[in-house]
């Protein structure tokens, strides 16, 4: 639970935003990301909420993990499903 | 898949191996056996467990987890609070991480088989969801670190509906690594701080601690090689006797950390001390609601009665189960006598074996310590 996950903007309207997860939209909450954000940023994400824009240099290096965990098939993996239940937090989007 | 050894996974494995000889040369330079490091952070211990990192350390570097899950740590009051709210029919809402924690007598998981109704949720949000579709009443039974904590205080200052109130149990992360220093069975040499806890508070925080203890703090990453090279760092730092806060973790934290997500942090909460399960009382080590939200309080909305929650016996291997000291970093999972026998993840005995993010649930996942051809 501690283990944010990264998701790439799609849409913002205010405080809500739609952030594509390995091609899952979901609903994520903006009221505490530290830095203005638009479409294409990516943002770490943590029980719903984004809580860091990731700068955009250091994108690649961020994903990897979380491709490695989420190729992860075995449903006992800790970490993997601590990384699953993260997307569970976020909200199914309602648009796109 | 219980406890097979995985393979060293590294995206780069010439950067694992030179970091591993690395960590090699400067425990040698240090000279002392053990050389003990703490990281406090369940993810840590995840990413340490499943990557199988423990094989390329040295056999003297201890990498040790501390109190680095919030769901253990919640102590035994705050899940009979919980408890006896539902037997009381009010509807709790919670991470799922606790609900098979049990309290003094009683879990989440007991007070639902008796009739209470309890929700588990991945979100403050879907609490607030549930809230704004019923008329009953709803408490949301706050876990978590300071990461964590942000969600819930977010939500609060978004006007829920006027039936969701907060149970928190929300813990700072910064303090116990005070109460963790000092305790002397430990003799840790230098701390991995947490990363996502360290993106909202920042790493200066971490200064005061440093210049008080003299001990070193270096926050990292998750990645296998992000871990290799900030307890490299942190060895550098012991050895040559430089005790000071580095970040090895800039991508996501800054010096100040993110400083919206504090202002709406503390307007919410207050720092007060309180007891961690098996670690002691932690001055200035829970966060609770600041007066000015007592209505959104179910500490203080409701008449809270323990009797029923903390009436029964406690679990029968309780006296055996060693999670405080697992906790405290004083003893490894195969230490103790329940540890995969009488205590696994499908029966736990303790705190540490049921979240995803403990010390013993993680080990009996992957294997703790592969020690792969390293023993001397």
């Amino acid at each position: 639970m501690c283990l944010g996950v990264p998701g790439r903007v799609v849409e913002v309207d205010g405080f809500l935003a739609v952030v594509d997860f390995w091609g899952v939209r979901k609903e994520i909450r903006l009221d505490v990301v530290d830095a203005p954000v638009a479409a294409g940023d990516y943002v770490l994400n943590h029980v719903g909420f984004a809580i860091r824009r990731i700068p955009a240099e250091d994108v690649a290096e961020t994903l990897a993990l979380y491709e490695t965990l989420l190729a992860e098939l075995d449903a006992g993996d800790p970490m993997a499903a601590d990384v699953r239940g993260e997307l569970g937090a976020a909200g199914a989007a309602r648009r796109g | 898949m219980g406890s097979a050894v995985r393979a060293l996974e590294f995206r780069d494995p010439a950067r694992g191996r030179a970091l591993a000889r690395t960590l090699a040369r400067l425990t040698q330079e240090i000279g002392r056996n053990p050389v003990s490091v703490m990281h406090v952070c369940g993810s840590h211990e995840q990413a340490i467990a499943r990557f199988g990192l423990r094989a390329s350390f040295p056999h003297a570097l201890e990498v040790i987890m501390g109190p680095g899950c919030p769901v253990c740590v919640t102590d035994l009051p705050e899940v009979d609070e919980a408890v006896a709210l539902a037997l009381q029919g009010v509807r709790v809402a919670t991470y799922g991480d606790i609900v098979r924690v049990r309290g003094t007598a009683r879990s989440l998981a007991d007070a639902q088989a008796e009739g209470g109704r309890i929700d588990v949720v991945y979100s403050v949000t879907q609490a607030i969801e549930l809230a704004r579709r019923s008329d009953e009443e709803v408490v949301f039974f706050a876990t978590g670190f300071e990461t964590t904590a942000v969600a819930t205080a977010a939500a609060l200052l978004d006007d829920p509906p006027p039936n969701l109130s907060i149970l928190s149990a929300h813990k700072f992360i910064p303090p116990v690594m005070e109460i963790v220093a000092e305790m002397p069975a430990t003799r840790v040499e230098g701390f991995l701080a947490a990363g996502h806890a360290a993106t909202i508070t920042g790493s200066a925080i971490f200064e005061a601690f440093v210049a008080q203890h003299g001990i070193p703090v270096v926050i990292a990453g998750f990645e296998p090689l992000d871990i290799l090279a900030g307890l490299a760092r942190l060895l550098e730092l012991i050895r040559d006797g430089m005790p000071r806060v580095a970040n090895m973790y800039p991508r996501c934290v800054t010096d100040a950390g993110n400083r919206v997500a504090q202002e709406r942090l503390w307007r919410v909460f207050r720092a007060v001390g309180g007891c961690w399960r098996g670690i002691a009382h932690v001055p200035n080590g829970n966060l609770r609601l600041r007066d000015e939200w007592a209505a959104r309080d179910a500490r203080r909305r409701f008449r809270i009665d323990l009797g029923r929650a903390v009436d029964g016996t406690p679990h029968t291997l309780a006296p055996q189960c060693i999670c405080g000291d697992i906790m405290a970093g004083i003893a490894s999972p195969d230490r103790c006598p329940l540890f995969g026998t009488r205590c696994t993840p499908q029966s736990p005995v303790g705190a540490c074996m049921v979240s995803s993010e403990g010390t013993c649930r993680i080990w009996h996942e992957y294997g703790g310590h592969p020690d792969l051809g390293a023993t001397a």
